[in-house]
């Protein structure tokens, strides 16, 4: 290619809560810095959560510190964390949130002025920090407005393809943009990955188009390991009708203002079903669920309000026996707090607000006086790139991952809340890191061949005059996650699933997207092919060897939890033919401090 | 419900006139407009250029312009409209095409970096932090709603009709200086830029802006009335403009 590279010390791609914090992190580190976002600036995923933060500061409750934060992370992915990550997140989510109020964020507050915190499932006391149910919003605007004050360049509306490597090291990138089509080089001391998830793997989804695992592919094609890669959560309520909008996320924050799961029977069926982990920590009676959710601290947890996995799981079993709503979920009612306070429609309203909005506008329910249709969607992937706890640096030098795109963190199990303060703690890391490691290292080069090579690739569907459209093997793809890699999973049906995904991924190099360069989507979507079947196999395979079930994975084969396979993490990497290797590595040792932790908190 | 007509703009880059071309598709309970247009592209029109991301009206990317009014795609239900005619669709009228029924909304993104950023005043509790009343946050919560699909920039006369573009800033970014503004923390002073760089004398107020935004923000009303009345008692009222005169000022 003819064109200069554009240079920078260190190259972001993605533009989330995670990137945007690393990009001014690396800037104030005096780090010349670039962002390339595959959508517009502030439309990325992070402007969709609702629910808020989580961080112990303690606002609440003073009994919250960051060690019952990190001991409430490590239970709810069940002994898989990286022990190390867990802690530092636990430890510095209360800075990064107050530094978000400092760049202009508002949350919402408690009666003496401070920062109000929610409850969420699994988090032992309110802990979240929120802005009604936009936080997200509120997270990505404060980032997105700090950031464009600080010298950063934005390349907006840009898809990176390829990293590019120099003996090794990582050297750049290679992107093209929506709207021309034209190619662009770039040269970067470092790179940080900050891409987000791989929800359109599967038919019903939370994510948007954006999320087909290029962080996760572009990791896996340079060298790097990713791990966890089984883990993928669904997320307990999304919206099930009407149609067009099933997957829609419907936050937990519902179930946190308390909000119930009732079966057709109108049956609680939450409170037939409690983990012995979590016994002690749960009400008994519908009656102390209330008193909790109004902040009495003698009350425990409401049912509802358990781990997503658990949730999604007893909501699968509801449907499965027969005792669904009429389009295929179970209810989640609000309105019933009616019971409980007098003005509950203001109040749901006030707590609630996109939601009130998100019912009305698309499904014309009232959810201050009806309840709601609600089931399992894909929302979020624990697995990812894996990274050193402190730095954030994957295998591959140079090369940096955080937010959702990276692993460790999670374990088995995400928390509802663990993501925004993830991409902030492990974003500023990341940033800060990799501007370390850009100017410590010397220039590095680029391979004018490889990147001819990638361009020359990335036109091939486009100069294919016949061929099948991209579509129908992205639709293909989606139901097969959806049936076979989903919820529940059995041997057969995954091993079914990597042949079929063989078959799939042979279709897409002959795939043809004829037309123009400009703003063209059968070209984009044939270029997600390859991230979305990398990141498929990686799923399907890492859940093959976990013949377990634990967390996010339920193997119908294996329903229960086993010794081995808590001791040990799956790593996926690219072996030396270009074939997915698997294997199993022990999972990061704890400290002895954790470990009494732990013990101590049961 | 059946089969319906859409007439869509198609226009292959600015140098295109473009026009529109009519489709016809199946539309079933509950769809949206978003849902027809993707149901299009997949079926006739693979290289029909559409922006959207999140299909749940909250990152404000697929601005378009329904049936003639400025409208978010993912939030405009099909059973909403007449059925009796085909449902034309068009991108935002007020910005350039780069295609079909995308445009290029990056001066929006210029404008922004021109406003002067937030900068709160010191912390002011023991703990290093500030104490906020919820009412000061709620005050200003209404504006912190935005989610930047642009189509109060797309209404708005000024821009739309006049181009002003250069001299107005657009109902969008009074709704940001009145976040900036109304922030419990801010310490900056936006006043002479809203009046002289902003341009805010050119809104004479017709509320259209507030009739199309998405999030229900009462635009004139909550920010722009009351960031005009602010300019005008720091620049037009006569004991302040005396006491300028005298001190030296130069900001009138």
């Amino acid at each position: 290619m003819e064109q200069t590279p554009y240079e920078y010390d260190v190259l972001v791609v993605g533009a989330g809560g995670a990137g945007l914090r690393a990009a001014i992190e690396a800037s104030a580190a005096g780090a010349s810095c670039g962002v390339i976002c595959k959508s517009l600036l502030g439309k990325a995923h992070t402007v969709m959560a609702e629910g808020g933060m989580a961080a112990a500061i303690g606002n609440v409750d003073e009994r919250d510190d960051w060690k019952v934060h990190v001991t409430d992370t490590l239970r709810g992915g069940q002994y898989l964390s990286n022990p190390k990550m867990a802690e530092i997140h636990a430890k510095e989510a209360p800075a990064r949130a107050l530094e978000l109020e400092a760049w202009g964020a508002l949350f919402d507050r408690t009666k003496d002025g401070r920062i109000l915190q929610r409850n969420f499932g699994g988090h032992r006391y309110p802990r979240l920090a929120h802005v009604g149910d936009r936080t997200g919003l509120e997270m990505i605007r404060t980032l997105q407005d700090h950031g464009i004050h600080r010298g950063i360049d934005f390349h907006m509306e840009y898809t990176v393809f390829r990293l590019l490597l120099d003996d090794g090291r990582v050297s750049g990138a290679l992107a093209y943009d929506r709207e021309r089509g034209r190619f662009r080089v770039y040269r970067a001391k470092a790179v940080v990955l900050a891409t987000g998830g791989i929800g359109r793997a599967f038919k019903i989804t939370s994510n948007s188009w954006e999320y087909t695992g290029d962080g996760h592919a572009l990791a896996y094609d340079a060298g790097a390991d990713l791990i966890d890669m089984e883990f993928v959560q669904f997320h307990p309520t999304g919206m099930v009708w009407p149609p067009s909008v099933r997957g829609i996320l419907v936050t937990e924050g519902v179930r946190g203002e308390g909000g119930i799961l009732l079966n057709s029977d109108g049956e609680r069926f939450m409170f037939d079903d409690i983990p012995p982990l979590y016994k002690d920590q749960t009400a008994d009676s519908a009656e102390e669920g209330w008193r909790y959710v109004v902040g009495d601290r003698d009350a425990r947890r409401p049912p509802e309000l358990l781990t997503r996995d658990h949730v999604a799981r007893c909501i699968v079993d509801q449907i499965k026996a027969g005792k669904g709503s009429p389009h295929g979920g179970v209810y989640l009612d609000i309105a019933w707090i009616r019971e409980k306070i007098s003005n509950s429609e203001d109040h749901i309203r006030k707590k609630l607000p996109s939601m009130y909005h998100q019912f009305k506008e698309l499904a014309g329910l009232d959810i201050t006086k009806e309840r709601m249709e609600v089931g399992p969607t894909t929302h979020y992937v624990m697995g990812g790139v894996r990274v050193d706890a402190e730095s954030q640096m994957s295998s591959v030098p140079g090369l940096f991952a955080a937010g959702e795109c990276a692993a460790g963190l999670h374990g088995a199990n995400r928390l509802g809340g663990n993501s925004l303060s993830d991409l902030l703690v492990f974003g500023q890391r990341a940033g800060e890191y990799a501007a370390a490691f850009a100017s410590e290292q010397g220039e590095v080069r680029l391979d004018e061949a490889v990147v001819d090579a990638g361009v020359a690739e990335a036109l091939e569907p486009l100069e294919r005059e016949r061929g099948e459209g991209p579509y129908q093997i992205q639709h293909e793809l989606q139901d097969l996650m959806q049936e076979k890699v989903g919820i529940v999973r059995v041997e057969s049906e995954l091993e079914e699933a990597i042949e079929e995904i063989g078959r799939l991924s042979e279709r897409a190099r002959a795939v043809s997207a004829p037309g123009n360069r400009e703003y063209n989507p059968g070209w984009h979507t044939a270029l997600d092919l390859h991230p979305l079947l990398v990141v498929s196999e990686a799923v399907a395979r890492a859940g093959l060897m976990r013949r377990e079930s634990r967390g996010a994975q339920f193997r119908d084969d294996y329903p229960r939890k086993d010794e081995h396979f808590g001791k040990v993490i799956i790593r996926v990497a690219r072996g030396a033919d270009g074939e997915m290797v698997v294997e199993e590595i022990p999972v990061e040792p704890m400290s002895d401090e954790l470990t009494r932790l732990v013990e101590e908190m049961g | 419900m059946a089969a319906t007509q859409f007439r869509i703009w198609r226009q292959d880059g600015a140098g295109d006139e473009g026009g529109y071309r009519d489709y016809t598709t199946e539309v079933t309970e509950g769809m949206v407009v978003l849902d027809a247009v993707h149901q299009i592209q997949a079926e006739s029109a693979n290289d029909l250029a559409v922006r959207w991301n999140c299909k749940a009206g909250k990152c404000g990317s697929c601005s378009a312009e329904v049936n003639g009014n400025p409208r978010l795609m993912c939030m405009t239900r099909m059973s909403d409209l007449p059925a009796d005619r085909p449902v034309t669709v068009e991108p935002m009228r007020a910005f350039p095409v780069i295609r079909d029924l995308v445009c290029d909304v990056s001066w929006n993104y210029e404008v922004k970096k021109k406003i002067e950023p937030f900068e709160p005043r010191p912390p002011d509790a023991e703990d290093g932090t500030w104490r906020i009343a919820q009412e000061d946050v709620e005050r200003v919560q209404e504006f912190r709603k935005c989610i930047e699909c642009f189509l109060c920039q797309d209404v708005c006369h000024v821009l739309r009709d006049h181009h002003l573009h250069d001299e107005f800033v657009g109902p969008r970014f009074f709704v940001y200086n009145a976040a900036l503004e109304m922030h419990p923390l801010d310490t900056r002073d936006r006043l002479a830029s809203l009046k002289q760089d902003e341009g805010i004398g050119y809104c004479n107020i017709t509320k259209c802006c507030t009739k199309v935004c998405p999030e229900h923000i009462t635009i004139t009303d909550n920010a722009i009335i009351p960031l005009k009345e602010r300019v005008v008692s720091e620049f037009y009222d006569p004991l302040k403009k005396l006491f300028r005169v005298f001190s030296g000022g130069s900001r009138a």
